[in-house]
């Protein structure tokens, strides 16, 4: 059982307080949606969680892993507003080497993964040449492969179509109904069953 | 990934080239003057194209994203960027020590000096590449950066400057070298140990 809880936390980013006393627990196969207008805190809130950003107060508790600890690296997956791919290198390559970074499957078949966010034609396409849509779409296609038992996903559903957001949804609900946790960040209406949800 | 952008790697080994070659032209093409200045010539351009370089060592990945996934990897931080810093070398470092027998020969070096010239590029590129990632993680997230990454990494660049001149200079004078090679020696085994750990540091700091 994974259990996220975040006690009083409060975040500034130079003289700014963006957010302060953010508390919520969150148990295995939940979703929670954090909404809230324009440089109200989301993506540092996300930052904070993946390890990236530090918090002025509070705390964050997982188990009895700490941030930036292995067992906290292993089981985390952050997606942030940038998609992690390098130009010059294929969909596939990309993904592979995004792969080994985190906590994937190595076993199983990343054409497969390309396959399921609709990409299996430009597996060796240069990520260069390829639509905002697209990239957000191969970033996305390690959800499918990833092992990690917390997603935090920054705008998930940015750039991307309808068919694609309807994939990742079905995608998300399924990590929950076996197990897993995932908080995410969006301006847009989500079907997810049993979504929770907070405002910054 | 630098095959399929060889400007990332071709422009520091260009700016080596043309740099060296014009010092012949500038100063005097008599073979006495320039073997005297030869050591020094190269081992500054070397320093000055690793700069360059050091540029684009974390820069295309921290605008892409790929930087976020090293830092929160639950693989060592030290070690990706050491080997990072490794791919670094072998881009900027390693052309530099091929094409530098050539270019000293042009520059009337001996050939004891050319000698101890590679041995020299082999010890201490990697130093600077090494030293470098230091200033490199530091300035990752500040544009138009240069300046301020040659600020902070020239001083201590000086030091390997010194001694590995020092060693070809004396080295065509056959003079002892022994103790040039053997601080050369330290500085790479000292920037080996403590560079990957001081660049995760500096990284995870500019990254917040």
């Amino acid at each position: 059982m994974s259990k996220l809880k975040i006690n009083n936390l409060s975040c500034q980013r130079g003289y700014n307080l963006l957010f302060e006393n953010l508390s919520f627990e969150l148990n295995s196969g939940e979703v929670l949606k954090i909404s809230g207008p324009n440089g109200s805190g989301k993506t540092s809130f996300m930052k904070i969680l993946a390890g990236l950003h530090s918090y002025e107060t509070g705390s964050v508790e997982y188990g009895d892993a700490k941030i930036n600890s292995e067992k906290y690296n292993l089981d985390f997956l952050y997606q942030g507003h940038l998609s992690a791919l390098s130009p010059e290198l294929s969909c596939l390559e990309n993904l592979k080497y995004i792969a080994q970074l985190g906590n994937n499957n190595h076993n199983l078949d990343f054409s497969d993964a390309l396959k399921k966010v609709g990409l299996e034609k430009f597996e060796n396409e240069l990520v260069g040449k390829l639509s905002a849509g697209q990239k957000k779409r191969i970033a996305l296609s390690l959800l499918f492969i990833t092992q990690s038992k917390v997603w935090l996903l920054d705008e998930p559903f940015s750039a991307l179509d309808s068919k694609a957001i309807k994939i990742i949804e079905t995608r998300i609900e399924d990590h929950c109904n076996s197990g897993g946790l995932c908080i995410l960040t969006t301006h847009q209406e989500c079907n997810i069953k049993n979504i929770k949800e907070i405002s910054l | 990934m630098a095959l399929r952008n060889p400007s990332s790697f071709l422009n520091p080994l260009m700016f080596f080239v043309i740099s060296i070659s014009l010092f012949p032209i500038a100063i005097s093409p008599e073979s006495q003057t320039l073997s005297s200045i030869a050591p020094g010539i190269i081992w500054v351009i070397t320093m000055l194209s690793v700069l360059l370089s050091l540029n684009s060592l974390f820069h295309y990945d921290y605008d892409s994203g790929v930087l976020e996934q090293m830092v929160i990897s639950h693989h060592s931080l030290p070690l990706i960027l050491l080997a990072k810093t490794s791919a670094h070398w072998i881009l900027s470092g390693l052309p530099i020590i091929v094409l530098s027998p050539f270019l000293g020969m042009a520059l009337f070096i001996n050939i004891e000096g050319i000698y101890i010239l590679i041995l020299t590029l082999i010890i201490a590129t990697p130093c600077l590449s090494l030293i470098g990632s230091i200033g490199a993680s530091l300035v990752v997230g500040i544009k138009n950066s240069g300046m301020l990454l040659s600020l902070l990494i020239l001083p201590l660049y000086i030091p390997i400057l010194i001694f590995a001149t020092s060693a070809v200079s004396q080295s065509q004078s056959n003079l002892p070298i022994d103790g040039q090679l053997y601080f050369l020696g330290f500085i790479l085994i000292l920037s080996l140990l403590v560079t990957p750990f001081l660049s995760a540091l500096s990284l995870k700091i500019s990254m917040e």
